[in-house]
């Protein structure tokens, strides 16, 4: 159990763990108010963590560690790749703005991002139930202390309040539908669970009764309707630094156990996950991009928005398996896979842009905060206007490109019900343009309230400006990306 | 780099180089750079004249490389006799436009030349690709420089006017979205144009698929009764927006129609022939009586458009060679003689802040240079013989006739109500006694205006004398296509 190789899977965690602690301590003798020394350090873990996972990524193996308790395939470290540069790229955004609410005190607002991404790593490599569980927890338990952090301030302390309590209630749906799974085939591991299941012994009934809590529990965790309550309410409550730290990486990581979980060990049941996948999905993108009209206040606008793309992100994994065959299999997850990371890297560039905005005891999250952006700094409007096709789809933004994988994984499997459900999602990709059509309006067509320009520190101005320009040039050249998913799941699917 | 390359990337090149440094403080040097854009963009076009052959139907100046390889995307282009002359359209179109922005516009200038520089080097792209995808991206990425376009410089209700424009036309082209994706499946995972010409296909299918084209292409041109947006649009544009709409973009739809609908799914192109030709005709007659009672005079022309382009889509789905190649020389005639409409109307909007026919009156005493183009560009928009207007229109109703006499009949009443509106809105403008005090204060154009008129009254003149250059471009591809068109797809 404790041979080499076993610790290697689990090297770049290892290396969070530590610097987590160390940043925890360090911390404790830096005096400054904006915490450089704490921020340049935890910037650098993230780099040599997100260089770490890149490097294994590209070795292209498949390798379990402590007796499949953790797996280490291209597709985690990927993942976790993405994440740790996701969480980068928010603290860079976050510092000014969390240097002038209070938040740096402590330094919590970096060693809490660090549990919080490993938790997010034990859960895109977990290969049992209860490791993936520890590492939502860790995640979530982090995020609440986040959305909590400005203890003085009202409305993010409800959000906190609001977050815990729904989010532990999904945790328990999670847990218990694992216990359901565990009593029925007698194991913890997701292969095992997986083999117990196709060998066809066991009542389909229990499983069917813990597969149910399992899917409401990931829904809750991405905000899929019915269960997207606490988005709306999380997203525009919290601190906008905070937001991002929740609505960005962490998505990532929710698409991961919904792979883990639902294909790596419940495979066979296929057939009844796409049913309820495929309900939550039309109801996401009926509700999210309804909702999100009627929205003044720009974070909880991207809050529906969210549920909406998330409505997309399950389409992706409908169209996997079609009459028993797994032919489809790959195109499908990994359609769902480059639609999540386009995704965030939209996420970040826009919640970038708010928090940008804001100042100084004026929050800048009202829609008609952006009015005449354009006047006031062209660079940031267009960053914003790029973020905003892209989210809508329209081409030559990355975006596009994810709608598109994933319709095409829905119109490959030639089954009626897919296609319309990929007309369906068209059509409501069409009401979800006239409300990102809207923010580019007032950014454009408005005239700005005030005349101030904007502006940022040069290290906020540069990775603004390379998060940008990245949504615009991955929809130029998707190819790498999209062959780059295709691979991480082809080498997980073939185990 | 290829010469199709040149032609696409090059405007998009100076634009992004205007955004990124142009300022409204240093204003005449952004105009300078974007005049120059634009001229090196149309130049760069000009080899196309010298290398084209038109003793073939196929895809010429062809380049291929792969894009997208997960999903066999390529970057491919070429042009055939049916896309040629829209390459050099729209390179043309685009230096008029930068030079009637000139002084009119005077914020936010970088963005503006930007906006239609790229926009041409996009509208360039969608004639020129011949890859599923790439026509798509191409396709919809011009909606967003036009949206900015009408939104930022448009008239009092712009944003209504942007957004109707947007929504309307993103809501059909989603669904070809669809068909596109679902051509891939059905071609066992190909987005080539030519290879899906060939794929054979179900009659059902033929139809949804004819049905999915027809919802984007038929909003784009617009046919009766999916026009409603053109007019709102056109008012509220800014004169270069208008004219680019009307002289190019109105085309993407009807190029659609020739490159999708009809050789992929010519089965069900035949079967609802009739239902294209009723809609055509409806456009023709009856949009062309309400061009008659408009009160605005680009609202009149943007009408006009509508039932010009009627002709267009009539002279396609009568399938013989003088319908078709008459079509696309209406197209290309549409497209100098709206452009040159819509900016005569801009130079008396700028003067006189008024779009109303009720507004002006004897414009001939103060303006006599202007209305003399002014003048040619209407007697071209009712089809005189000897301007560009005649020449597709005549071959059109010539095509109808052969193919049942009373729709050529009934086309040709056009001629008259075009005459009718068109004459009547430019007596009621430009001749009898000077109207009010703003029509005593106009001025006559000046060198920069004349300049923009006299380059597309050449054009308009060139084509009505001497339509052969341009026939003679089209005839093979439109021979090859109507064999194409004739033959069933139907699998055996």
């Amino acid at each position: 159990m404790m041979d080499p190789t076993s610790w290697m899977t689990i090297y770049p965690e290892i290396v969070l763990l530590v610097m987590a602690c160390v940043i925890a301590l360090v911390d404790l003798t830096v005096t400054s108010p904006r915490r450089t020394a704490t921020h340049v350090l935890t910037l650098l873990t993230l780099a040599g963590v997100a260089w770490l996972n890149a490097s294994y990524a590209l070795a292209d193996q498949t390798q379990y560690g402590w007796g499949h308790l953790v797996v280490s395939d291209p597709l985690g470290h990927w993942l976790k790749c993405f994440a740790a540069v996701a969480v980068l790229v928010t603290l860079v955004y976050a510092r000014p703005y969390a240097a002038d609410r209070d938040m740096l005190r402590g330094g919590e607002l970096f060693s809490l991002s660090l549990f919080a991404l490993l938790g997010m790593s034990f859960m895109i490599s977990g290969q049992n139930f209860i490791v993936i569980y520890l590492g939502l927890e860790l995640l979530t338990l982090s995020s609440y202390a986040l959305v909590a952090l400005r203890r003085d301030h009202a409305v993010a302390t409800e959000a906190a309040m609001k977050y815990f309590v729904l989010g532990a209630m999904a945790s328990g749906f999670l847990l218990y539908g694992m216990s359901m799974l565990y009593g029925a085939t007698g194991s913890l591991q997701l292969d095992e669970v997986l083999q117990a299941i196709a060998s066809g012994q066991i009542k389909h009934q229990v499983l069917v009764f813990g597969l149910v809590f399992i899917v409401a529990g990931l829904a809750f965790k991405i905000g899929a309707v019915p269960f997207h309550m606490w988005i709306p309410d999380v997203y525009q409550g919290a601190p906008t630094a905070a937001t991002l730290l929740i609505g960005g990486a962490p998505k990532l990581a929710a698409f991961a156990i919904m792979v883990r979980l639902l294909v790596e060990g419940l495979m066979p049941l296929a057939v009844d996950w796409q049913q309820m996948l495929s309900f939550l999905a039309i109801a996401s993108l009926l509700i999210g991009n309804l909702a999100a009209i009627a929205q003044t206040n720009l974070k909880r606008m991207l809050a529906f928005s969210t549920i909406a793309q998330m409505g997309f992100v399950l389409l992706g994994f409908v169209a996997g398996v079609i009459n028993g065959q797994t032919t489809l299999a790959a195109n499908a997850y990994s359609s769902a896979m480059f639609y999540v990371v386009g995704y965030v890297l939209t996420t970040l560039a826009s919640f970038g842009i708010i928090m940008l905005l804001a100042r100084q005891g004026f929050e800048s999250e009202e829609i008609s905060d952006l009015a005449g952006l354009n006047q006031r700094s062209p660079l940031y409007a267009g960053v914003m206007s790029v973020c905003l096709f892209s989210l809508a789809g329209i081409p030559p933004m990355v975006g596009f490109y994810a709608k598109l994988a994933v319709l095409q994984s829905l119109i490959a499997s030639g089954q009626g019900f897919y296609i319309g459900l990929a007309i369906y999602a068209v059509f409501m990709s069409l009401i979800g343009a006239f409300y990102y059509l809207r923010v580019v309006k007032v950014m454009y067509f408005d005239e700005p309230v005030t005349a101030t320009t904007v502006s940022a520190p040069a290290d906020v101005r540069v990775v603004l400006s390379v998060n940008g320009v990245l949504v615009l040039v991955l929809g130029i050249v998707p190819g790498a990306l999209m062959a780059l998913c295709a691979q991480a799941v082809k080498s997980m699917l073939a185990l | 780099m290829g010469l199709l390359s040149l032609a696409i990337w090059t405007p998009i090149a100076f634009g992004v180089i205007l955004l990124a440094l142009g300022r409204d403080e240093q204003v005449r040097a952004v105009r300078w750079l974007a005049l120059i854009g634009a001229l090196v963009s149309f130049l760069v076009t000009l080899p196309l004249l010298q290398g084209f052959d038109n003793s073939t139907a196929a895809m010429q100046f062809v380049e291929k490389a792969s894009w997208i390889e997960r999903f066999n995307v390529n970057y491919h282009l070429g042009v055939d006799g049916i896309s040629f002359w829209f390459v050099l359209l729209t390179a043309f179109i685009n230096v008029i436009v930068v030079i009637a922005g000139w002084e009119v516009i005077e914020r936010k200038v970088n963005q503006y030349m930007a906006a239609f520089l790229i926009l041409s080097g996009l509208m360039i792209g969608v004639f020129c690709a011949l890859d599923g995808i790439l026509f798509y991206v191409f396709f919809e990425a011009t909606l967003i420089p036009m949206y900015l376009i009408i939104g930022i410089w448009g008239g009092p209700n712009k944003i209504y006017a942007a957004f109707k424009f947007f929504l309307y036309t993103l809501m059909g082209s989603l669904l070809t979205l669809i068909a596109l994706i679902y051509l891939y499946t059905a071609s066992n995972g190909s987005f080539d144009i030519l290879s899906w010409h060939q794929l054979p296909l179900a009659g059902h299918v033929q139809t949804l698929l004819f049905f999915a084209f027809f919802a984007a292409f038929a909003v784009k041109v617009p046919m009766w009764p999916v026009h409603t947006w053109l007019p709102d649009v056109h008012v509220e544009a800014p004169t270069g927006g208008s004219a680019v709409l009307a002289a190019i973009m109105l085309k993407l739809g009807a190029y659609g129609f020739l490159r999708f609908s009809m050789p992929i799914a010519p089965d069900a192109a035949r079967e609802w022939g009739t239902l294209m030709i009723v809609l055509s005709l409806v456009a023709v007659v009856y949009v062309g009586l309400v061009a008659m009672v408009q009160q605005d005079m680009k609202k009149l022309v943007a009408y006009s458009s509508v039932a010009h382009m009627g002709f267009v889509t009539l002279g396609f789905f009568i399938f013989n060679p003088l319908g078709v190649s008459g079509g696309l020389v209406q197209m290309i005639a549409h497209g100098f003689v709206s452009g040159a409409m819509f900016l005569s109307i801009g130079v008396l909007y700028d003067r006189v802040h008024s779009r109303e026919i009720a507004s002006y009156g004897g414009v001939v005493n103060t303006m006599p240079k202007f209305a003399a183009f002014a003048l040619l560009f209407a007697m071209a928009n009712c089809g005189l013989p000897g301007t560009a207007g005649f020449v597709g229109e005549w071959m059109v109703i010539l095509g109808a006739v052969k193919f049942n006499f009373w729709i050529g009949a009934l086309a040709a009443t056009a001629l008259i109500f075009g005459a009718a509106y068109t004459l009547w809105m430019f007596k009621r403008v430009y001749l009898g006694p000077v109207g009010n005090d703003h029509v005593r204060e106009l001025t006559d154009i000046n060198a920069r205006e004349f300049l923009m008129l006299a380059l597309l009254a050449v054009a308009v003149l060139y084509m009505g004398l001497f339509p052969k250059p341009f026939t003679d471009v089209m005839d093979v591809s439109v021979a090859e296509l109507l064999k194409h068109v004739a033959l069933s797809k139907l699998p055996q």
